[in-house]
């Protein structure tokens, strides 16, 4: 199923043409990998899912971004944001406990009931994998966590909303390779009920765990593929040479 | 060759030179008013009214004056001044108007105090009538102090980290929610400091209060929010340059409560901002 339809996007922060007439579609219950180099569009494409570009005034859009079937701008944004969570480059955990991290998001929804709000912690962190590691420390501070289990209770804190969209942001940009591990198994169990959009730096990972790859470079999308078809026989010679490692 | 500890150590020694020339002023002074208003101090001295045309007796009534004053001022501004820093540093489009009022209220915390007083005299004991009162005098005080609130609460909002906000309103927080729940508790200790040097201020201003509530001499307790009242940093002026022979050490028994009292409502500010700190972790 078609969950992201983007037609002719084009972005601009005040006179810089960040995203260059880009159509895309994004199918439900995948994982697409956005690849490219810095400045190359990535996490501006992200921010333009959930909008988080409005935050900048500088930002302007042209083009249609459907989130099944209907336009982005036409739907209440928190809503929207609720529907798209994310999770961003760096954990970046609120200065609260880890059990009021999670649930932040169903509190600011209106929730208050603490059983409710316990099951739907339990619930977030069980899906991120998280749960064993740090069901008895519910009420330390989040920042006592290690830089992994930071990272994972950012996804657990977008689960607990009940999105159907996960944008990640270079989840893995500040993880040892074991926590890196660790997170991609994550995404890549959590694909069975989301939609993931995965922006990384790291062309090994989004060969490990895209199903769908996505080569930016400055501002357009180059190529877009099956991730197999993408790392053995790139149609574009800038794919190849950018897998490859031979800029960027 | 130059010697690298050498020039080390010159600049060490005269930025130790700095803070000295910083803490002795400071540390003469308290040790002054301690040791000659020390001897005033007792319990006639802060629970009887003035007698004797203020050279026997107590302070009460200038103490509990300036106590109304400044938690009136602060009860007054804080809201004020906070509301409109919130606007400012979250709401308010950065375009020129903004920015003016931004450099306004900046340059309004330069204001010379007796500004201050005229203003009050001329707006609230002239043109709304309340005549001279602690009602005038605690809202000049609360103007005067409104820039430093605001000024201060708003560089305390623009310090919490921007990715906060933006995890927020990833998760479907409104930006008030953003704000109520992420911006306001981590910029809480910013905006305390804020409030005690304002705090401060209020307490020790004498030109606002000259012109709007302050008594020469009213040995009683306020009754109402319309009566005149005595006040510490007045009554101070008043005894030690308008009446003759009034002993030395209630001068500055006087003093050393104005600076006790201050310290003493600096002090809850403190407390509570410590415990804030204390959670803030980044």
């Amino acid at each position: 199923m078609v969950k992201f339809e983007i037609h002719n996007l084009n972005v601009w922060f005040g006179s810089v043409h960040a995203i260059k007439q880009v159509n895309i579609e994004i199918q439900s219950n995948e994982i697409l990998s956005l690849i490219g180099p810095s400045n190359s569009g990535k996490t501006t494409f992200l921010h333009t899912l959930n909008r988080l570009n409005d935050l900048d005034r500088s930002y302007k859009m042209s083009g249609r971004v459907e989130l099944e079937r209907e336009d982005i701008r036409a739907v209440d944004i928190e809503e929207l944001r609720r529907k798209i969570g994310m999770v961003f480059a760096l954990p970046l955990p609120l200065p609260l406990s880890v059990f009021d991290n999670v649930a932040y998001g169903v509190r600011m929804q209106g929730e208050r009931k603490k059983k409710k709000l316990e099951e739907k912690v339990e619930n977030a962190l069980r899906q991120a994998y998280l749960w064993e590691e740090v069901k008895e420390r519910l009420s330390e501070s989040a920042f006592q966590l290690s830089g992994g289990q930071q990272q994972r209770l950012c996804i657990a804190r977008t689960l607990a909303v009940g999105p159907e969209v996960i944008l990640f942001d270079e989840p893995c940009s500040g993880l040892d390779p074991i926590s890196t591990a660790k997170v991609e198994d994550a995404m890549v169990r959590l694909k069975q009920n989301y939609t993931i959009v995965l922006v990384t730096n790291n062309v090994k990972q989004a060969a490990r765990v895209g199903d769908k790859t996505a080569f930016f470079l400055s501002g357009e999308l180059i190529e877009i593929d099956k991730t197999d078809k993408i790392f053995t026989a790139p149609k574009d010679k800038r794919t190849d040479d950018y897998i490859r490692g031979k800029f960027g | 060759m130059r010697n690298p500890y050498r020039t080390q150590n010159i600049a060490f020694f005269f930025l130790f030179l700095a803070t000295l020339l910083i803490v002795i002023p400071v540390g003469l002074i308290i040790v002054i008013i301690i040791q000659k208003g020390l001897p005033a101090i007792n319990w006639q001295f802060i629970s009887d009214i003035p007698r004797q045309g203020m050279r026997a007796g107590g302070i009460l009534p200038a103490i509990i004056g300036t106590l109304y004053l400044v938690t009136g001022a602060i009860i007054f501004a804080l809201p004020i001044g906070l509301l409109a820093a919130i606007y400012l540093s979250e709401y308010a489009k950065d375009n020129l108007l903004t920015r003016l009022i931004k450099l306004a209220i900046v340059n309004l915390a330069g204001v010379p105090s007796v500004v201050y007083g005229l203003f009050g005299l001329a707006l609230f004991v002239v043109f709304l009538k309340f005549g001279a009162s602690i009602l005038a005098g605690l809202l000049t005080l609360g103007i005067m102090i409104l820039p430093i609130i605001i000024t201060t609460s708003r560089e305390a909002l623009e310090s919490v980290p921007y990715s906060f906000r933006e995890v927020s309103l990833s998760l479907g927080a409104s930006r008030w929610q953003t704000i109520r729940h992420v911006v306001l508790p981590n910029a809480l200790p910013g905006i305390l400091t804020g409030t005690i040097l304002g705090l401060g201020r209020a307490a020790g201003e004498t030109a606002p209060i000259l012109f709007t509530v302050a008594a020469f001499y009213l040995p009683r307790l306020p009754k109402s929010i319309f009566d005149q009242v005595m006040a510490l940093p007045y009554h101070l002026y008043v005894i030690s340059t308008q009446v003759p022979n009034v002993d030395e050490k209630v001068r500055y028994g006087t003093a050393l409560v104005l600076l006790v009292l201050v310290l003493f409502m600096n002090l809850v500010a403190i407390i509570i901002r410590y415990q804030f700190r204390k959670k803030k972790k980044w």
